[in-house]
């Protein structure tokens, strides 16, 4: 029996690693290779590894101005999701629960239109802004707050669901709590997991987007990458790797944050 | 009753639908006064606690607290200190931040070192100084309500409201946290409205206790009034333990296990009626002659409590103090007879 239970627990162990061993084969393998035709020279034939690829991300003249456009936009959706999804969010679960399934089905919709048609909708809109407004891409942040709804709001949704917010509330509103501080100081930090978790889905979605960004013709980082892409494939494949490590470093940069935050929402509180 | 009631709650209302939350409910509350309410699930004892604090909004109804109507204002001004059942501390801070938050808010009003000698006095109060930098997290269910009392405390409250705190808590600490909050609340003279539907709990702490029953008060009365003499048959059974046993009413009194005895006011004055009759009324003597036998005995320590099968086939519950009920075991041949209390008696059906 226990010589069973070993053999088994054995087994089960290496089936594990086999399996953690093929995914993770499957995600470095291509991320290998990148970084592998990264590192060779443009002229194929020669032998050696070289930089050149990764020094010439430098000299791009579209690509940083892209970069910052990308993060600003995506600042700028982050402000949306913590100044105006969540604190929606809370709103409909707190004081609103009948329009839960609702708002619920308005937020998953961006998932279900596909991104062509959404473009097609919303392009004479876009046509508007450029010719009245600006041109810049930033104001793609429109679009984007709309197409992270589904992804974001599912993460909110848990969190307020996994907590007895409607009592924190109560508790506050009688120790004179106003509706912001409820929902800035008490409700919000105490779902910060999940608000953070979705605003990073948000991130990398916005600096990942291409085709509504492509299709109306703004240079983001994305377009940009696939530009380069077109006249040095080296050079674009350095700029994704680079980016992918940018998006693990915002990765590794959110343990800190939190702990942070945590002490900056008893201060404001 | 009366105008220098501290707290007046006028025939409040709320409907849901077809359901009468409160219906017509009037409480008044004495300063320094607590007073439980109590009843079955669904009687709105929750909502007219809910209403005081200014949580529910009421179809009817007025609210005036210390000679100024609160009606209408809103629970974020109505200095209310509320202890819920469901466990509430803000899982963000600490033990410390939970109780400064109301003092916090009034900023105005509080300098910082003002809260934090404010905080120490009050976790002190409730026993948990030593935690007060510890996460709700990390405090037992019994630390967390103590943390919540002391949270509604810190606001000095006008009336403090606790909302079945104790019912998620296991049965030892239940008990100690009940005198505790007794203890305090007497220390600290908080006018107070506790709501549950454990009848030693409030029969215990309670100045007073409200009988509720589909959005009214039955009747309210200190604690022994309310058990010895109970107005309504709801009453009389709901508080504690009471054997039904049918005789025939007249005069003020009643016929039963071959004796006569009073009748309360509000029961049926004539014909055949159901005494409601409380098992420590009960005589029980061994007697070979008796035409009773004992079912069973249970010992509850200073007390005994007997099931007694009677000559109709019958079965009634009394108790006795232990020492006199040495001698009385199952099986034994006993006679049956009422102590001169009086008894509400109902009408048959």
């Amino acid at each position: 029996m226990g010589k069973a239970t070993m053999k088994q627990s054995w087994g089960t162990r290496l089936w594990r690693w086999t399996i953690i061993f093929l995914v993770s084969l499957y995600l470095l393998v291509p991320l290998y290779a990148m970084l592998d035709f990264s590192t060779k020279h443009f002229a194929m034939a020669r032998p050696g590894r070289t930089l050149e690829s990764w020094k010439a991300i430098t000299t791009q003249p579209d690509l940083f101005p892209a970069i910052v456009r990308s993060l600003t936009t995506a600042g700028i959706v982050m402000a949306l999701i913590l100044f105006l999804i969540v604190p929606t969010a809370i709103w409909v679960h707190l004081k609103l629960p009948k329009l839960r399934r609702a708002f619920e089905l308005i937020c998953l919709l961006p998932l279900a239109i596909p991104a062509i048609v959404i473009v097609v909708g919303i392009a004479p809109l876009y046509r508007w802004i450029s010719i009245h407004l600006t041109e810049s891409p930033i104001t793609l942040f429109g679009v984007y707050t709309m197409l992270i709804l589904p992804y974001t709001y599912r993460s909110l949704s848990a969190s307020l669901d996994s907590v007895d917010i409607h009592t924190l509330a109560e508790a506050a509103q009688t120790l004179g709590a106003n509706t912001s501080r409820i929902i800035f100081g008490i409700i919000m930090p105490t779902i910060k997991t999940g608000i953070i978790n979705g605003s990073f889905i948000a991130i990398a979605l916005v600096l990942g987007e291409y085709t509504i960004s492509n299709i109306l013709n703004y240079k983001t980082f994305q377009v940009v990458i696939a530009q380069i892409g077109r006249s040095n494939g080296n050079v674009a494949v350095a700029v994704s790797v680079a980016s992918l490590l940018f998006v693990l470093f915002i990765l590794l940069l959110i343990p800190t944050k939190k702990r942070h935050r945590a002490v900056l929402d008893v201060d404001v509180a | 009753m009366s105008a220098s009631a501290y707290v007046q709650l006028v025939d409040l209302a709320k409907y849901f639908g077809k359901v009468k939350a409160l219906d017509g409910f009037s409480l008044d509350i004495a300063e320094g006064e607590l007073v439980a309410l109590l009843g079955p699930s669904g009687c709105g004892k929750t909502t007219a606690l809910r209403a005081l604090a200014g949580l529910q909004e009421l179809d009817r109804g007025k609210m005036i607290v210390s000679d100024k109507d609160i009606t209408f204002q809103n629970a974020n001004k109505r200095g209310m200190g509320m202890v819920f059942q469901a466990y509430s501390l803000f899982p963000h801070m600490t033990a410390r931040e939970n109780v400064e938050y109301g003092l916090k808010l009034r900023a105005h009003k509080t300098t910082g070192d003002n809260r934090s000698s404010r905080s120490n006095e009050l976790l002190e109060l409730v026993g948990l100084s030593s935690h007060a930098n510890h996460f709700p997290y990390q405090l037992s269910g019994g630390q967390q309500q103590r943390v919540a009392l002391a949270r509604a405390l810190a606001i000095s409250p006008k009336v403090l409201l606790l909302d079945e705190p104790l019912s998620a808590l296991d049965a030892k600490v239940r008990t100690q946290l009940r005198e505790e909050i007794r203890r305090i609340q007497m220390e600290l003279g908080t006018t107070t409205l506790f709501v549950t539907h454990d009848q030693e709990e409030a029969l215990s702490i309670a100045d007073r206790v409200g009988v509720m029953r589909n959005g009214q008060l039955e009747q309210i009365a200190a604690p022994a009034e309310l058990y010895d003499r109970p107005k309504t048959a709801f009453v009389a059974e709901f508080v504690g333990l009471t054997n039904p046993i049918s005789g025939k009413v007249s005069g003020g009194s009643i016929e039963i296990l071959g004796g006569v005895v009073k009748t309360l006011p509000g029961s049926i004055t004539s014909g055949e009626g159901i005494a409601l009759v409380r098992p420590e009324s009960i005589d029980v003597v061994a007697s070979n002659s008796g035409n009773a036998r004992i079912f069973s005995v249970s010992f509850l320590g200073s007390s005994c409590r007997l099931s007694i099968s009677m000559a109709d086939g019958s079965r009634i519950t009394a108790q006795l103090p232990s020492p006199d009920a040495v001698g009385l075991t199952a099986g034994a041949k006993v006679k049956v007879s009422l102590l001169d209390l009086p008894v509400f008696v109902k009408a048959l059906g």
